[in-house]
């Protein structure tokens, strides 16, 4: 028994999000199963850079063209994910001249409209770059947020047929006389969105062919098939600074290296990052001289950002690939291209195509490739529309501003909810009247929350992506509790507080890479909140221990108090205010 | 004329203004200095002595207190100047608190839902006494999103209280803004200008099934909190109670008012500036701190120095990639050079950092790398004594109480 489907896509990052969402619009039946939230993977853990190109100019003009298309392309389809920041390639009096000039060619051969800026006008774009910054080059780099692009994604797929499941880990692959036809899938809570304390179980999905979109995880799907696919994930750290000391991405002008870029991301800026080449995608030292590295470095185009709060840091794994026999050495030397390996084409085990390597940036692209792949393996002759037709959220640009008016919405959180909705802004804002803060770092709305929940199920961190919710300053501090209310009692308490748990514990993670100065200061206030006024650790109904309630104070002695007189100093403190 | 008084109080916390009040109780003349606001309306309000030790829930903290470890403050100053704090504090605050006729701790609800041990607590709060039976309401209001009632009431479930709770959510009379602040709720019904108090009742007489105890989030009120909690009772036929709420908390804000009544009555000076530097003899003692003013530097001159600038949320204690620190005097404070020594990767572990702090003597004076004393006149009193964990051991406001006291007398003590 099993279920049956087309394709199956494995793999919830932008690859998957972008193949499901083609193969569902020209008609095919298709599941994605992700066995974390979407994004959980590569995508949701990079610095959010759309690319102009001008990075690959030099270095890999093929990769560049892609950019450059592709970077106009999302610009129009998914408008309410990307903002439009511009970049800058700095160039300090210790770089090379030379360079620079490669760097400015290289961009005109590519089509990307590249400026030079002296240092002072540099400056007047940026005001803390460094004195000593000499010059630079504009390129329309861009800020992307993968979160809302993978969701839009993935909810346009499910608006023409296609079937979403998260939390869904393929254990096997089904292989039968030689061929793959499917996987089995557990379910970490059951099928459909996340509900915390549902048994998992396991599903068998029978598929006309799957596609192995799972990154960095690629060769561990193909292992269950015996095929070697020879993914070379490389970790590279991302430092979150807790405001915007640039609006614009400065990248830094030279061949390579490490901690390189700022990217101005929503009410923060992330630093980037490191290249280091790692065994295994999930388990790898996340290190205190790769946070020091991108501070100390960027710091020489930046240098407030030495002092600077920092709230965070994460790190991704970038799903590196190169054809055997290739032999690189150094991480950075290993290509951004990917790669589609039809394994019947090669291995002679026919049913499965796997995609690696490749960027954010092109995702789609890719996408439209391994589709037009899948379709003719089908015999589907549908054409690809994903480059011309708007994302949801992105459909309707003047609906935005209606939404606003109709709201009364003039005010920073309302500017804000309708900057992460878009065109989904009325909708959404319209289903929960009164509409409190949820979020105050981030001005996220209980409408938002509620909306993500519908998606999410009990899955916070997925709430967390999808609205920016505890994102902020205080890394969920004040309103992680008001999130998890916010599934009650849609979902029952328990569930409430086990997303609650689960939710501090992912914020605590990267928060420990930042633990000195206010955002120390900041790390004890929320365990002041959590262990005192809240007293989650302490509170009965998690540690199971059980209470001698009769041994504690039960406001009897207050009446003997009360007859003793018992003091007058504070009186009842009727008119102490402002007397 | 130079500024100069007998002893100078570094801080306006709670552990600040009990040493104050302290000193001032022996006679000394006092000034007490601090940036412009308290930490007070931070805390939820709760006096909290001891709750845990070795991670058991304690009912009565004055037993615990002398198995702590010898670098705990209780530790250095002993259960006596425990019992002294708690009694100064009993004087400053007078029928505003209760929980002071009995060793034991109190459980309280909190407003996630859970119980918390705790010593002394607000009057408001008292009828939410998890240790009492009787069955309880608790009312949210849908534009608060800090306290969900009927998560807080199933949550409470789980914790197995001995008294049945159920949880109802009312909107707040007069609508307000969807962001409204916490204060915007107390004043509303202080004012009453629009029988806010007697239209809250009628709401929640609806979904009021005669429990004998109503809870409410900690916003009744900030001056008239008690007219507020009468008027509703009245109108319910049944007891009401406030449950204590992270910041901005009003409970902190009335505690606050007592305690500002009281350095007014006791004669403490109270400048709200920040220190920004020291003067010394040159011979180990202090003799002046620098009070910075409109971008000058004034020396303020004192016998005796209390330091009572609250720890890392209180920014008594600063740190940076490189260490940690006490900024005003640069006092010792240990810790591992490797900052990733100072925390646990287990979000709900045994932290270090939260212990962090100046090293004091039995005198409560600040010791040195070395283990001398930093200064002959400085003593140290609050959070910005280390060893101790305030959060998990629920401690806070006890160390403030113990370590003032203690701090306060000795300085003023030294300059009678």
């Amino acid at each position: 028994m099993g279920t049956r489907t087309e394709v199956l896509v494995i793999g919830g990052g932008s690859t998957g999000c972008g193949v499901v969402r083609d193969l569902a619009r020209r008609g095919v039946d298709v599941t994605l199963v992700e066995k974390g939230n979407l994004t959980n993977g590569t995508t949701g853990r990079m610095h959010g850079l759309l690319h102009s190109g001008g990075r690959y100019a030099v270095s890999d003009q093929a990769s560049a063209r892609e950019c450059i298309e592709e970077n106009r392309v999302l610009r129009d389809i998914a408008g309410h994910c990307v903002e439009e920041t511009g970049g800058l390639f700095v160039k300090r009096p210790e770089d090379s001249e030379e360079y620079f000039q490669e760097k400015l060619q290289g961009c005109r051969d590519c089509d990307i409209p590249a400026e030079v800026l002296t240092g002072e006008e540099a400056r007047a774009r940026e005001p803390y770059l460094a004195h000593d910054v000499e010059k630079a080059i504009a390129v329309p780099d861009a800020a992307v947020d993968p979160f809302r692009l993978c969701v839009a994604n993935a909810v346009d797929a499910e608006n023409h047929g296609a079937r979403i499941e998260t939390h869904a880990e393929v254990t096997d692959l089904l292989v039968e006389s030689g061929e793959i036809v499917g996987a089995t899938v557990r379910h970490a809570s059951g099928k459909g969105p996340r509900e915390h304390g549902t048994p998992g179980e396991e599903e068998e999905i029978y598929a006309d062919h799957v596609v192995n979109a799972a990154g960095a995880w690629a060769g561990r799907i193909g292992d269950f098939a015996g095929l070697d696919v020879a993914v070379r994930p490389s970790k590279g750290v991302m430092t979150v600074m807790n405001t915007r000391q640039v609006d614009t991405v400065v990248n830094r002008c030279r061949p390579k290296g490490d901690a390189d870029i700022i990217v101005p991301h929503e009410t923060a800026c992330i630093l980037g990052t490191t290249d280091e080449e790692v065994g295994d995608p999930e388990d790898y030292p996340e290190e205190e001289w790769e946070v020091d590295l991108v501070i100390d470095t960027l710091s020489e185009l930046v240098p407030i950002l030495q002092e600077a709060r920092t709230i965070r840091s994460f790190w991704g794994v970038r799903p590196l690939y190169e054809p055997p026999g290739t032999g690189t050495q150094d991480p950075t030397d290993i290509t951004r291209d990917y790669f589609t390996l039809d394994h019947a084409e090669r291995d002679d085990v026919p049913g499965m195509t796997s995609i690696v390597g490749g960027k954010l940036t092109t995702y789609r692209m890719m996408a439209e490739s391994i589709t037009d792949h899948v379709c003719e393996k089908l015999g589907v002759s549908a054409t690809c529309d994903t480059a011309d037709v708007p994302l949801p959220g992105s459909e309707r640009e003047g609906d935005i501003e209606a939404a606003m008016e109709r709201f009364g919405l003039r005010s920073p959180v309302a500017r804000r909810s309708a900057d992460r909705l878009g065109s989904r802004t009325e909708d959404v804002l319209a289903s929960c009247d009164p509409n409190p803060v949820v979020c105050s770092c981030e001005g996220v709305t209980r409408a938002e929350v509620r909306d993500a929940i519908e998606q999410a199920g009990t899955d916070l961190n997925a709430v967390r992506l999808r609205t920016r919710a505890s994102m902020g300053n205080c890394q969920g501090g004040r309103c992680a509790h008001r999130m998890a209310a916010e599934l009650h009692p849609e979902h029952d308490e328990e569930s409430a507080r086990a997303a609650l748990d689960e939710l501090r514990a992912e914020r605590w993670k990267g928060q420990r890479h930042a633990l000195w100065g206010e955002q120390l200061s900041q790390a004890m206030l929320n365990h002041a909140l959590h262990g005192a006024t809240l007293n989650e650790d302490g509170d009965p109904a998690r540690t199971g221990a059980s209470v001698e309630w009769d041994a504690f104070d039960d406001g009897a002695g207050a009446d003997a108090e009360d007859a003793q007189g018992g003091s007058t100093a504070g009186g009842d403190a009727e008119g102490a205010h402002g007397d | 004329m130079a500024i100069e008084d007998d002893v100078i109080v570094v801080g306006g916390g709670v552990a600040g203004m009990t040493a104050a009040l302290a000193a001032a109780d022996t006679g000394a003349s006092v000034r007490l200095v601090t940036k412009s606001q308290s930490t007070l309306r931070h805390a939820s309000g709760l006096v909290d002595v001891l709750g845990y030790a070795d991670e058991e829930l304690i009912a009565d903290p004055f037993d615990a207190i002398g198995d702590l470890p010898a670098d705990h403050p209780y530790a250095k100053v002993g259960v006596e100047a425990v019992r002294d704090g708690l009694a100064r504090f009993d004087a400053v605050t007078g029928d505003l608190y209760r929980g002071g006729y009995t060793d034991a701790n109190a459980l309280l609800p909190t407003h996630g839902g859970a119980v918390k041990p705790t010593a002394r607590y607000p009057a408001s709060a008292a009828a939410g006494l998890a240790s009492d039976e009787r069955d309880a309401l608790l009312v949210g209001f849908e534009t608060l999103s800090d306290f969900d009632a009927p998560l807080a009431a199933d949550h409470l479930r789980a914790a197995d209280v001995p008294f049945d709770v159920r949880g109802a959510t009312v909107s707040f009379p007069g609508a307000p803004r969807a962001d409204a602040k916490i204060t915007r709720y107390a004043h509303a019904l202080d004012e009453n200008d629009d029988d806010e108090r007697e239209r809250l009742a009628a709401r929640v007489e609806r979904v009021h099934e005669g429990e004998p105890r109503v809870g409410f989030p900690a916003v009744l009120g900030e001056s008239h909190h008690a007219a507020v909690r009468t008027a509703l009772a009245d109108a319910l036929d049944a007891d009401v109670f406030e449950v204590p709420m992270g910041p901005p908390s009003l409970p902190g804000m009335r505690l606050e008012a007592a305690y500002e009544r009281a350095l007014r009555d006791a004669g403490v000076n109270v400048v709200r500036r920040p220190v920004d530097g020291y003067e010394t003899d040159g011979d180990g003692r202090l003799t002046a701190v620098l009070v910075e003013r409109n971008g000058q530097r004034v020396p303020h001159y004192a016998d005796a120095f209390v330091l009572a600038t609250g720890g890392l949320v209180g920014e008594g204690i600063d740190s940076d990639r490189e260490g940690v620190h006490e900024p005003v005097f640069d006092c010792h404070v240990p810790h591992p050079a490797d900052r990733y020594e100072w925390f646990v990767d287990d979000p709900f572990g045994d932290q270090p950092y939260p212990r962090f702090g100046v090293v004091v003597d039995d005198d409560l004076r600040p010791r040195d790398a070395t283990g001398g004393i930093e200064f002959e006149n400085l003593r140290a009193a609050g959070s910005v004594v280390g060893g101790a964990d305030f959060a998990a051991e629920c401690s806070g406001t006890g160390v403030s109480l113990a370590t003032g006291d203690a701090a306060g007398t000795a300085a003023g003590s030294d300059t009678q």
